[in-house]
């Protein structure tokens, strides 16, 4: 099959947040970019974030960005990278104040200066009182910065191909990146888009679970790509399960209600979390709130009839608080769960948010993994940025507000490097026979392929399979066997067969490629998990408790080759300041 | 529960025709988008969009029982059967209940719909005080979903010259944000017979916006300030 061929300086994969930062950067540079969306940018997952972006502006409160990397530091469970962290706090002002000037309509406060809220693990002083950092667009804070992205993106003029879904990375032997290989949905022709640096922007995966608070594009695609190109996956086994999913809808319900003052009872109208965290109590970090509900429901004092969720009391804030400050989530709420929270507490239970783990990446948003020469070099012309990405800031669990930081702050950064590695790298390298042959067998494989069972049919046993056995307690007994499964679950894939091989819009070949997509990191999440015999942050194992600095205080790595497992220090030294030595971590 | 879907493939159909699904389903708190996906499960050749499932990507917009609406945010308890499920109206359809856009998303673009402020930036944000930032409040909002315009009689006759209801809200949202300096530039872009004086108020754009906007107020205000402009 030929394939047509377009050529850019730089191509992006996901229309996201840090995507179209990303994009932002290459285009004020007068370089030529391409963003590759297999949906229209603003129905990016970025759209649904709530509460707010963290920056220590210190517009309420006295803040630094010492306090913040601290705060990070901790929150991560001390696995995060202290360089990366302490590069992100100090450019969030700068990158915060920069999407003002973008026009996003930040709310205000009475000196006209951008409002602030506090968040769960936020504080002042290294871990003293809370902090109000988190700068918010009432609870609509991502989708006021993704389409405020979106029109500067248009006035920058970067070309779109909205509605292409990535297949595959395509690389030289030499391990340069040369674009991607996208089918266009509405077509359904593939295209090869050359480009002397890509940018992988593809989000989250939470599709993997059963229970998510993900939207139902987040399958992972970018952190498949990168795993068929022999790149490793870093620190997969640590997903977040945000406290407050709507109960029964897996909707999300903002960190921010917590921060404006309301809090988590149990069915004995207790405040429980006074008992699990007695400073911080409903601000803690989200997986310890997270694990004090899953206790709570344990013991049998959730609500509700089966006892299988607690609720989130914010009526007392007062309608105005909650109109003027939480409207989405008064509107979710009604949707949802019929409930108007100006009335009666939201049913709410610990969903899993957000992936911690993700392509590794150094400070500059460069792609980097073991060689035979060294411990780590970079993936010439290959970048990461946002979830899919681990740079890494959020270590063992992300503190709320820390995501939208982190798109923009590592989306100008990769930009910024890319701009320098294109006036190095001024041609396009010569691609290789056959380069693109692995995007057209993938194709081919679901055109041929006419019996067999359905896309659904393996996709649910798969999420099925995830939440029972990498859920919020893991065992040694639960995850071997989740690794069993997962491992029989994938090797179903080549019985699975497509109903419909038409070209124009076919939505069910897009599943099929998303399903091989979720598999890859499905596996890698399972796989991942099983081997750390230790708990922190978002891994919570119940045989074995405590945190092991000793034993393993290191990223972790998997390859989808032989589905080996690597591992790699954690940076502790931070760019300029003395480092956070790990100690118990409460709050 | 019935359903009747619009089903329409370029490549095998001659013309589009309504297809019959029955859900052995309780509605209880079910979204309709939830029963699309069930459908979605059994017949894998219906194609249609969709995202957040929350209302606030705009990616599920169809027109549902004679209505425009997000599917991810409409119960199923509340639709009459048998639920008939059409793409949005007066756009090209792609297939299914998949439409083409392009000519809402160009007039969204011909609006300018990013902030214009040629003033050297402050190292700090650009003050607005919290009364100028509530001018924003039910115009910002908009998650491009397309229901009001494809609802709009005015855009299905003109739709490359009218710029349509979701356009003229986001033309309003830049006019009214104190930050914004281009507000004679966006008036002049907008002072057409065409433009914004296809708008004859029918206000269907306001009857099914999923998140509860007001396009018609905005473009009352965009008129007035025109008026009062060559007076």
């Amino acid at each position: 099959m030929s394939i047509a061929k377009r050529t850019f300086d730089a191509v992006i994969i996901g229309g996201g947040g840090a995507g179209l930062r990303a994009a932002l950067q290459l285009a004020h540079a007068d370089l030529k970019v391409a963003v590759v969306s297999k949906v229209f940018p603003t129905r990016s997952h970025t759209v649904s974030a709530q509460g707010g972006i963290a920056a220590s502006l210190g517009n309420v409160n006295e803040d630094n960005w010492h306090w913040h990397m601290y705060d990070t530091v901790k929150g991560s469970d001390y696995l995060g990278d202290q360089d990366a962290i302490e590069f992100m706090c100090r450019q969030a002002n700068e990158a915060v104040i920069e999407l003002e000037h973008f026009g996003m309509p930040f709310d205000r406060l009475p000196n006209g200066k951008i409002y602030q809220r506090p968040f769960g693990g936020m504080t002042q002083n290294y871990g003293g009182t809370p902090v109000m950092r988190t700068c918010a667009v009432a609870d609509r804070t991502g989708h006021a910065m993704l389409h405020t992205l979106y029109q500067r993106n248009i006035a920058a003029k970067t070309h779109f191909f909205e509605e292409y879904f990535a297949l595959d990375l395509v690389m030289d032997d030499h391990g340069y990146a040369l674009g991607v290989v996208a089918l266009g949905i509405e077509s359904g022709e593939p295209v090869f888009i050359e480009a002397r640096a890509t940018l992988i922007a593809t989000g989250g995966a939470g599709r993997i679970f059963n229970a998510t608070t993900n939207a139902l594009i987040n399958t992972g695609d970018g952190l498949a790509m990168a795993l068929r190109a022999g790149i490793p996956l870093e620190d997969m086994e640590f997903w977040q399960f945000h406290p407050t999913g709507i109960a029964g809808a897996g909707v999300l319900v903002t960190e921010g209600v917590r921060g404006e003052g309301g809090y988590l009872v149990n069915k004995n109208g207790e405040r429980f979390m006074e008992r699990y965290a007695p400073n911080a109590k409903d601000l803690a970090s989200r997986d310890v709130v997270s694990r004090a509900m899953a206790v709570e429901i344990h013991e049998g004092r959730g609500c509700g009839r089966d006892s299988d969720y607690v609720e989130l009391k914010l009526d007392h804030l007062g309608p105005e608080v909650i109109r003027q400050r939480l409207p989405g989530i008064r509107e979710l709420s009604l949707k949802f769960a019929h409930i108007d929270p100006i009335e009666a507490p939201i049913p709410v239970v610990p969903t899993v948010h957000y992936m911690m783990g993700g392509i590794p990446t150094n400070l500059q948003g460069q792609v980097v993994m073991p060689t035979q020469t060294g411990p780590e070099e970079a993936v010439l012309g290959l970048y990461a940025i946002g979830e899919c990405a681990c740079v890494s800031v959020h270590g063992a669990n992300r503190l709320g507000s820390n995501s939208l930081l982190d798109l923009i702050v590592f989306g100008r950064a990769a930009g910024n490097h890319v701009i320098e590695y294109l006036k190095e790298n001024p041609f396009p390298r010569p691609v290789p026979d056959g380069a693109l042959d692995r995007s057209m067998a993938r194709l081919a494989r679901w055109d041929d392929k006419r019996d067999g069972i359905t896309v659904d049919e393996l996709r649910e046993q798969m999420s099925k399979t995830m939440q029972k056995h990498c859920g919020v307690f893991r065992t040694e007994e639960v995850l071997q066997e989740g690794v069993k499964k997962m491992l029989e679950i994938a090797a179903r894939l080549p019985d699975v067969a497509l109903r419909d091989h038409s070209r124009i819009y076919n939505t069910g070949r897009i599943e099929a490629l998303e399903l091989e997509n979720l598999l890859g990191v499905a596996l890698a999440t399972m796989i991942s998990a099983a081997a750390r015999k230790e708990s922190r942050g978002a891994h919570a194992r119940d045989d074995y408790p405590q945190r092991d600095d000793s034993n393993w205080l290191k990223h972790s790595l998997y390859f989808s080759d032989g589905h080996r497992l690597d591992f790699k220090p954690v940076r502790l030294k931070p760019l300029s300041v003395d480092s956070f030595q790990p100690k118990a971590r409460t709050y | 529960m019935r359903f009747l879907i619009y089903r329409y493939n370029p490549e095998t159909d001659a013309k589009p025709y309504m297809q019959a699904y029955d859900l052995d389903i309780d509605a209880g708190n079910m979204m309709l988008l939830d029963a699309i996906l069930l459908i979605k499960a059994q017949d894998e050749t219906l194609s249609v969009r969709r995202s957040c499932r929350e209302g606030v990507c705009g990616s599920d917009a169809m027109n549902i029982n004679g209505r425009n609406g997000l599917a991810c945010v409409t119960p199923l308890s509340e639709l009459k059967e048998p639920i008939e499920l059409r793409p949005l109206p007066g756009q090209p359809v792609v297939r299914d209940l998949v439409v083409d856009l392009s000519q809402f998303y160009k007039q969204y673009r011909s609006i300018k719909p990013y902030l214009i402020n040629g003033d050297p930036e402050p190292e700090i944000e650009r003050l607005q005080s919290p009364e100028d930032r509530e001018e924003l409040d039910g115009l910002y909002e908009c998650i491009l979903c397309a229901c009001c315009s494809t609802s709009c009689p005015s855009f299905w006759w003109n739709p490359d010259k009218f710029v349509g209801p979701a356009g003229l809200l986001q033309a309003y949202r830049f006019i009214a944000d104190s930050r914004d300096q281009a507000t004679a530039e966006r008036l002049d872009n907008l002072e057409d017979p065409y433009r914004l004086f296809r708008c004859h108020s029918i206000m269907t754009c306001v009857d099914v916006c999923p998140k509860g906007l007001n396009p018609t107020r905005a473009i009352g205000k965009i008129k007035e300030m025109l008026l009062k402009r060559t007076v």
